[in-house]
């Protein structure tokens, strides 16, 4: 721990500790560019300069250099402010000052910093330069004029993302930044460049001209487009979302989110449900809700009543559900609606034990039918960072292209029983082995086979586990904690011949079992779920809500509702609750609050924003054997759930990325 | 005057030929197993003693340098410990300079051998000879010199029959200046672009491949193994203290005869011009200034550098720099504003765009210099643009941000009056408009 000296004030800083982290436990505020917490050092922009004795008699750059023993560090001498004096006013000759017409205005560390640092006027009278502006896909808005050259983005991609997509051309005043060919970035992580870029260069596309940041409510949600959970921000306006943000979380998503998590909320304004509707004459008629009831009723369920949960359901839905059928008198509940039949019994099983933090430690890493880039684009991430810091990396399933060194052993889950011997050796010897069971495995039956190669590998040691299993679906952790699950899935329920289905916008559920039963579809898009169904209710969509999820890692994470939902749309609880009173039970609960705490009193895990604690993993039943080619259950990354599919931001990237359409020009 | 039997590139102007043959009968490659044999540590301290002092512009003490090295290897993450590298720098960009081009062509041999010498010093496991792409002939020289090298056993395994094993690689660059800074060389090494690195770490713990790595100019190498064979006393003996040796001026501009020539260090700026270049063009009163060391150092005023020793202390006391020693004569034929501008232009096309200081204000520097060199300018634009040379000096990753800084400082503190003078005129002769 060396002790150094910031403006007279005596600190200790941690080893290896630069002379900007020193300043910045000191409480004084280094102005910076290209320096970024998670990137590598760059030291370019230069605006971090301060004076540093014993050193050359000129100001260093903070952000790369080591803090020392005994250290004198200035931040506050003419020598410092005439450098950032001089750095500001060099970024600023050749940017354009068009904050009034530039997207990053009121959120630009540009401005922000030449507010704080500036000169307040120019010297410049020569002509600026402009730089045209590159094509980086639909995502990524580019206005090359302001760059100021950083290089954030090429770092991230290189080094986070691990593509190389984002480079410099030229040199001196002529440097560009370009993707390779202008080609645009592919990476499902893209769009996290937006928001590295300290001014308005990388701006967000379908973002533009939309709003200023003072305008917007921030309100803090959970992503729900996978399992991941990650921390975000939505920003909305009256009643419409325009962006999701990230949230700062070291243990979930750090400060990235995926292109689908950030630009699916268009679809939450298109194909929404908002009135009631009911199919007469095989044709879907606008209702009222009290007739909906009515006919539910009419039904008289009794106890053949089921309820499938959707992908992006809550867990106060699912709750809520569950009463209702339990007071009927069912337990017809289910929630892996594509028809998975894994064993439940123990979550420990089929929960991410590591954790997305600690992953990153793993020296070996055996995947089992995850395509992770696409499953967990941000687990990906973290992958990677193992893979840098040296962990061997293999991989069961077809092959898709991993952004960090790995080998892939085989397609068919049947190579679990037969691995290779480096494999096998690799994972015996490795100290902190883990493996990641995907939904394709368990689709295959991979669970006890994975489980009788954790105790073989011996994966939970002392202070380690490493057994995972990569769920896709943001509901899927919390209806396992909440029962949502037959031992035989979705077949155990049409077995039952149910006469009333409650969809709970499951919208990848196969409808053909249900043929005869009255398929009551409660969910906010206009999407399979509902073509299929007789009855639809409108609800509210995850940002439309207050709700509990839970994370593949069983992080249970809470979200509040952003905006209200449109039109007659109503939040999922309440029409449940409607439907108990329309079907002559009582569930228990009048209001959201009495609901969570009955929740809450039936799994407690879920009243606690933590890890879930799922106790020890179950024996291997050494019986089981898993066989044949697994298929990863996601064809299209921009695809994946009713609000992308309706949106119109990812139906453009599906395309042009993804299937390789031409970009639509306007005639000469 | 240096006289010929201490000389140490007895074939500078290529009056023999360049091959093995020819220069192991000037002395090249003479029992250079028995300079091994001597061991490392002693090489470098005979280094250290000659008082040879880094070749490439900035003087950092040679045998020091190799000391930096490691004396044992670090280790990679699985043990194995990681091999050193030399790498010659041999991207001869600075406007002026000409001397490597000289010892490539003609004396290629000495460059070799001292790498084998410099490499064994440091335990280096081969050099790297980073070439300027536009040398194409040389480039040739070098290729074809190294094979001989290597069909002669000189270099490779059991290099000299030393027992050592020791390659030697020739790298082209592609025509980048800034490829000439030891950082951005080995950027451009590894096939990346061409830009200087930070600094911590320096090469000599994390260079080439993140292996240390000794940067060296091809002048500094190539006169170890005379050094070791002569004995640093002898090299020593020539300069004055603390800028010891011969060395190889390059001599342009408006001399009689420019040149390139070997001669001792500190001889003061009157005897190199007369001895070897014949004179200034139209007597020594028309000598306007002279840049001393390369482009990237201030020029000196006639009447300061007259009798100036030429070496790195001397022209220091004087503002300006030794550099590589090339040295741009101007007479007063001269337009010495249109003369430097078109070095801020060189700069300004040369910064890699790194660091902002240096890119953005290298342009910046160029255009107010080009007002200028018209008179195009208002007075206060001198003070403002010496602020902004100062902006840009020391606030950089690497010295190209004071070597574009350095030339328009000297400008403004000798020739003032002379920018000054075409605002005046300029002014003078712009017609008002009648009122």
């Amino acid at each position: 721990m060396p002790k150094v000296t910031v403006d007279g004030q005596e600190l200790d800083v941690p080893d290896g500790a630069t002379v900007l982290q020193a300043c910045e436990l000191a409480g004084k505020e280094i102005p910076r560019f290209c320096y970024h917490e998670r990137l590598s050092i760059a030291g370019n922009c230069r605006m971090c300069l301060v004076e540093v004795k014993p050193g050359p008699p000129k100001p260093q750059a903070s952000c790369a250099l080591p803090a020392a023993e005994g250290q004198q560090i200035r931040t506050d001498t003419p020598m410092v402010k005439k450098a950032r004096e001089g750095v500001m006013e060099f970024l600023l000759i050749n940017h354009p000052l068009d904050c009034p017409i530039c997207d990053q205005g009121g959120e630009c560390d540009l401005q922000d910093q030449s507010v704080a640092y500036g000169r307040g006027a120019s010297r410049y009278h020569e002509h600026k330069r402009a730089v045209t502006s590159k094509n980086m896909g639909p995502l990524i808005k580019t206005i090359m004029t302001r760059c100021i050259h950083c290089t954030r983005c090429v770092r991230f991609s290189e080094e986070v993302a691990g593509v190389d997509e984002i480079g410099a051309l030229y040199r001196g005043e002529n440097m560009q930044i370009t993707t390779y060919l202008e080609q645009a970035a592919k990476h499902e992580l893209s769009a996290n460049v937006i928001d590295l870029c300290p001014v308005g260069a990388l701006t967000s596309r379908p973002y533009a001209y939309e709003a200023r940041p003072w305008e917007l409510k921030k309100t803090m949600s959970i992503d729900v487009s996978d399992a991941v959970g990650a921390n975000i921000r939505i920003d909305s306006r009256g009643r419409e979302v325009l962006r999701a943000l990230p949230r700062i979380n070291d243990d979930v998503n750090e400060e990235w989110i995926s292109d689908k998590a950030r630009y699916q909320v268009d679809g939450l304004t298109r194909r929404r449900l908002d009135k009631v509707w009911i199919r007469k004459a095989g044709k879907l008629q606008a209702s009222s809700w009290n007739e909906a009831f009515e006919l539910i009723a009419a039904a008289k369920p009794g106890k053949d009543i089921a309820a499938v949960a959707g992908d992006m359901v809550d867990c106060e839905t699912m709750f809520a559900a569950r009463k209702l059928l339990n007071a009927l008198g069912s337990n017809l509940v289910e929630s892996r609606q594509t028809g998975m039949n894994y064993d439940v019994s123990n979550l420990a099983a089929v929960n991410f034990n590591t954790g997305f933090a600690e992953i990153e430690n793993a020296d070996a890493v055996l995947i089992v039918g995850s395509h992770v880039r696409w499953e967990a684009a941000l687990l990906n991430v973290r992958l990677r960072k193992a893979a840098k810091s040296g962990a061997k990396i293999f991989l069961v399933g077809p092959e898709w292209e991993t952004t960090y060194p790995a080998e892939f052993i085989g397609a068919d889950v049947s190579v679990l029983h037969d691995l290779p011997a480096h494999v096998a050796e690799a994972m015996s010897k490795a100290e902190r082995p883990a493996v990641i069971l995907g939904g394709a495995a368990l689709a295959k039956g991979a669970l006890h086979p994975a489980l009788a190669l954790a105790a073989e590998w011996n994966l939970v040691r002392d202070g380690w586990n490493g057994f995972n299993v990569l769920h896709f679906s943001a509901a899927r952790m919390g209806s396992l904690m909440l029962g949502f699950a037959q031992k035989g899935g979705m077949a155990d329920i049409a077995a039952a011949k149910p006469k009333v289905v409650l969809s709970l916008g499951a919208d990848e559920m196969d409808l053909e079992p249900f043929a005869d039963a009255l398929k009551v579809y409660i969910g906010h898009h206009g999407d399979k779920g509902a073509h299929g169904a007789e009855i639809i209710l409108p609800a509210a969509a995850f940002t439309e809500k207050s709700g509990t999820y839970v994370n593949t890692e069983g992080r249970v994470q809470l979200a509040d509702k952003a905006v209200f939902a449109p039109g007659d749309a109503r939040e999922d609880w309440t029409i449940l609750r409607a439907l108990a009173d329309a079907l002559g039970v009582s569930v228990g609960f009048d209001s959201f609050e009495q609901l969570r705490a009955q929740m809450i009193a039936e799994v407690p895990a879920l009243g606690h924003e933590a890890v879930a604690d799922y106790g020890a993993l179950p024996k291997a039943d050494m019986s089981v054997k898993a066989s044949g080619a697994m298929s990863y259950p996601i064809k299209d990354f921009y695809m994946t759930n009713p609000i992308a599919r309706a949106s119109a931001v990812m139906q453009q990237c599906s395309a042009e990325l993804l299937h390789g359409e031409a970009l639509p020009e306007a005639a000469e | 005057m240096l006289t010929d039997k201490d000389r140490i590139f007895t074939n500078l102007y290529g009056f023999q030929p360049w091959n093995l043959d020819a220069a192991r009968k000037r002395g090249d490659w003479d029992d250079t197993k028995a300079i091994l044999a001597k061991g490392r540590d002693a090489i470098i301290d005979e280094i250290k003693a000659s008082g040879l002092r880094g070749r490439g512009g900035a003087g950092f003490p040679t045998g020091m340098k190799w000391s930096f090295m490691p004396k044992e290897a670090p280790k990679d993450r699985d043990g194995n410990p990681r091999p050193s590298f030399l790498v010659i720098n041999a991207d001869e960009s600075e406007p002026g300079s000409c001397k490597d081009r000289e010892i490539i062509r003609h004396d290629p041999h000495k460059l070799i051998e001292g790498a084998l010498v410099a490499g064994f010093a440091m335990q280096a496991r081969a050099a790297y000879i980073y070439i300027r792409g536009e040398y194409i002939r040389e480039a040739e020289t070098l290729f074809a010199a190294v094979q001989e090298a290597y069909d002669a056993g000189l270099i490779g395994k059991n290099a000299a029959g030393s027992g050592y094993d020791f390659d030697v690689f020739v790298h082209r660059g592609a025509g980048a200046y800034i490829c000439g800074e030891e950082t951005a060389m080995i950027e451009s090494l590894e096939g990346k672009k061409g830009q200087p690195r930070l600094k911590p770490p320096f090469p000599a713990g994390a260079g080439l491949y993140g292996c240390p790595t000794t940067v060296n100019n091809v002048e500094s190498i190539a006169v170890a193994p005379t050094i070791i064979r002569r004995g640093a006393a002898w090299f020593s003996s020539f300069g004055r203290e603390n800028n010891k040796g011969t060395k190889l001026f390059q001599i342009s501009g408006h001399v009689e005869k420019p040149c390139v020539v070997e001669e001792a260090m500190s001889i003061p700026f009157r005897e190199l011009i007369e001895k070897h270049c014949g004179g200034i063009r139209g007597g020594w009163d028309n000598l306007l200034a002279v840049i001393p060391g390369g482009s990237s150092v201030p020029l000196v005023p006639a009447e300061q550098i007259m009798d100036c020793p030429m070496d790195f202390d001397g022209l220091k006391e004087v503002g300006s720099g030794l550099g590589t020693a090339a040295v741009i004569v101007m007479d007063k034929s001269t337009d010495i504003v249109r003369a430097i501008s078109r070095i801020s232009a060189f700069y300004k096309h040369e910064s890699c765009g790194q660091c902002t200081p240096c890119r953005e204000g290298t342009g910046w520097m160029w255009r107010v210099m080009e007002r200028l060199r018209e008179g195009e300018a208002d007075k206060s634009e001198i003070d403002m643009l010496f602020e902004v040379t100062k902006q840009v000096e020391g606030h950089t990753i690497c010295a190209l941000g004071d070597a574009a800084a350095w030339p328009i400082q000297g400008l403004i503190r000798h020739f003032r009056p002379e920018l000054e003078r075409r605002i005046e005129a300029r002014e003078g002769s712009l017609q008002e408009a009648a009122e």
